[in-house]
């Protein structure tokens, strides 16, 4: 799970409710201090990221297990009941239930193996892309429209690859 | 497919204790829903996806690629019995999918528990030629499959158990004398205590077929392909060791004890005329042992082991043409095996001599975690 803010690795989770359901966030710590997260005065950065008004302001840190996979419905239930999973989304889904149970399995919870040639490469674009699209953020911030246009140009061409 | 491939009769290889090496690799495709949970309209669609590039692959040329609902539920049982499907695929129909390559060496599973299990299987102990196989089958399959991977946990497979290289190694292996000198449940012990996984081959626990039991790998996650293929030769090396060692311990200590069990396993097997597989797998079992001792000219043991291939249900009934019942099958098991011991010599009793076992050193050192 990625950092919302900047890719590195997420490690706090940050949810609250608002109009019509739950909103969550994903951080990694460095971020996560610096949006005030850690600091139950502090909401601002937090309001911007929800992008709408919280209907009440209660922080909670939650482990990262949700109820179900948004990407394919299987629930957290249904793994406990038959110990699979329903895609490969579901490991972030419900990560913080799997990972105790992987070092108990296994002899280690880090991969070692084999990294397919293919997906190193489009995980890098990814990564690229997800930079680019950064750097065009504060290109536009900064009003600097010619580095903007190479910028959107580039990252349109990354897409087409990645897809 | 009317033959057994090369590997299940174990030629020119030795094995004569490490009868089969397999690798089995499992991988998924990326955000598709896995086998198990996709839906029916889902699973096909995933099936369409990747058989047309499993079926394009070098290796497949020539091969047997079928749809489970396009097979008899006797071929089914017969692609289980000579380990080219799982059981659990079997149990599959629409868009479940076994591409299976010409020498049969090499398997692929569409739409079993995840959405592709690869396996190899050799004669002797052949872990890595195995697993660069597959690996080389799996490279040449992920430049046009996006497989589901993650930085941390490796390749995401539908059960947690499979994560990270998704790699099963194991082995089959002969161990009739471990048993018959009640070693076995020592030497099981000790392969348990080091994290692999041991079972009879048609069983569980010491309660075996035709002493054969299979050893493999149970962590996927934490260390490289490797490591776990080089633990497992390291341990599967010193159980043959053990083997070897009882055979030649039984022969030093009482050789007219293990003449007498072959020999009467030759005639039970060459005049009985009905025989359920477990009694008939235990004397081949020793029969097979036997050859392995010299006591039958070359070529017994790969005999034995067709038998054992033969003799299992969904064989038999291929062999007579249809459906059978429990006691018709006894009966035409018996029927097989009279024919085939008519084509073997009979046991060579005298020809062992104190001369082969004098200089053997027997150790009883089951040990692994120091080596
Ligand atoms: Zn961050
Ligand atoms: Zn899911």
């Amino acid at each position: 799970m990625k950092c919302e803010l900047c890719n590195n690795k997420a490690t706090v989770f940050y949810t609250q409710a608002v109009q019509g359901g739950q909103k969550k966030i994903c951080l990694c710590e460095n971020c996560a201090d610096k949006s005030g997260l850690t600091d139950p005065g502090a909401f601002s950065m937090v309001d911007i990221l929800m992008d709408e008004t919280p209907e009440q302001a209660q922080p909670v840190m939650v482990a990262e297990v949700a109820e179900a996979c948004e990407h394919c419905g299987f629930t957290l239930e249904d793994y406990r009941k038959v110990g699979r999973l329903g895609c490969s989304q579901c490991y972030t889904a419900f990560l913080g239930e799997i990972l105790p149970m992987l070092a108990k399995m296994h002899h280690g919870i880090k991969h070692e193996g084999k990294v397919p040639s293919g997906m190193a490469d489009s995980l890098a674009l990814r990564k690229k892309l997800a930079a680019m699209k950064k750097d065009l953020d504060s290109a536009i911030a900064e009003e600097n429209f010619e580095a903007a246009v190479k910028l959107r140009d580039g990252i349109k061409e990354l897409e087409a690859q990645v897809s | 497919m009317k033959h057994p491939a090369d590997w299940m009769i174990g030629k020119n290889v030795n094995n004569e204790v490490v009868v089969t090496s397999r690798i089995r690799l499992a991988r998924n495709l990326r955000d598709l829903s896995f086998p198990g949970w996709a839906k029916k309209a889902e699973r096909v669609a995933a099936m369409d996806k990747m058989r047309p590039k499993v079926e394009a692959l070098k290796v497949m040329k020539n091969g047997f690629s079928h749809e489970l609902s396009e097979l008899e539920p006797l071929q089914k049982q017969v692609l289980v019995e000579r380990h080219l499907i799982s059981r659990e695929q079997a149990a599959r129909g629409q868009g479940s999918a076994a591409v299976v390559d010409r020498g049969q060496r090499l398997s692929l599973m569409i739409n079993e528990e995840d959405h592709l299990r690869m396996q190899s299987i050799r004669a002797g102990l052949r872990l890595r030629e195995a697993h660069q196989l597959l690996s080389k089958v799996d490279s040449a399959l992920e430049k046009d499959l996006e497989f589901a991977y993650d930085d941390e946990l490796g390749y995401l497979t539908a059960c947690p158990t499979n994560l990270g290289t998704g790699m099963r190694a194991s082995a089959m292996l002969h161990l009739p004398a471990l048993v018959l000198t009640e070693q076995i449940g020592q030497v099981l012990q000790a392969v348990n205590k080091i994290g692999l996984a041991v079972r009879g081959l048609f069983g569980e626990g010491t309660e075996s077929l035709g002493h054969l039991f299979q050893i493999s790998n149970q962590a996927t996650l934490g260390e490289s392909e490797e490591v776990i293929i080089s633990r497992l030769e390291r341990v599967i090396a010193q159980i043959e060791t053990h083997e070897t060692n009882a055979r030649l311990k039984m022969l030093e200590d009482e050789p007219n004890q293990l003449s007498d069990k072959i020999g009467r396993a030759y005639g039970i097997l060459g005049y009985a005329t009905m025989f359920d597989s477990k009694e008939a797998f235990s004397h081949i079992s020793l029969l097979r042992m036997g050859a392995a001792m010299g006591y039958f000219p070359e070529g017994t043991m790969q005999a034995c082991d067709s038998m054992m291939m033969e003799i299992q249900p969904a064989h038999l009934q291929l062999h007579a043409g249809a459906e059978l019942e429990p006691e018709e099958r006894d009966i035409i098991r018996a029927e097989i095996l009279r024919s085939r011991l008519q084509t073997l010599t009979a046991p060579a009793i005298n020809i062992i001599t104190n001369d082969i076992v004098g200089g053997s050193e027997i150790t009883g050192d089951l040990n692994f975690e120091n080596e």
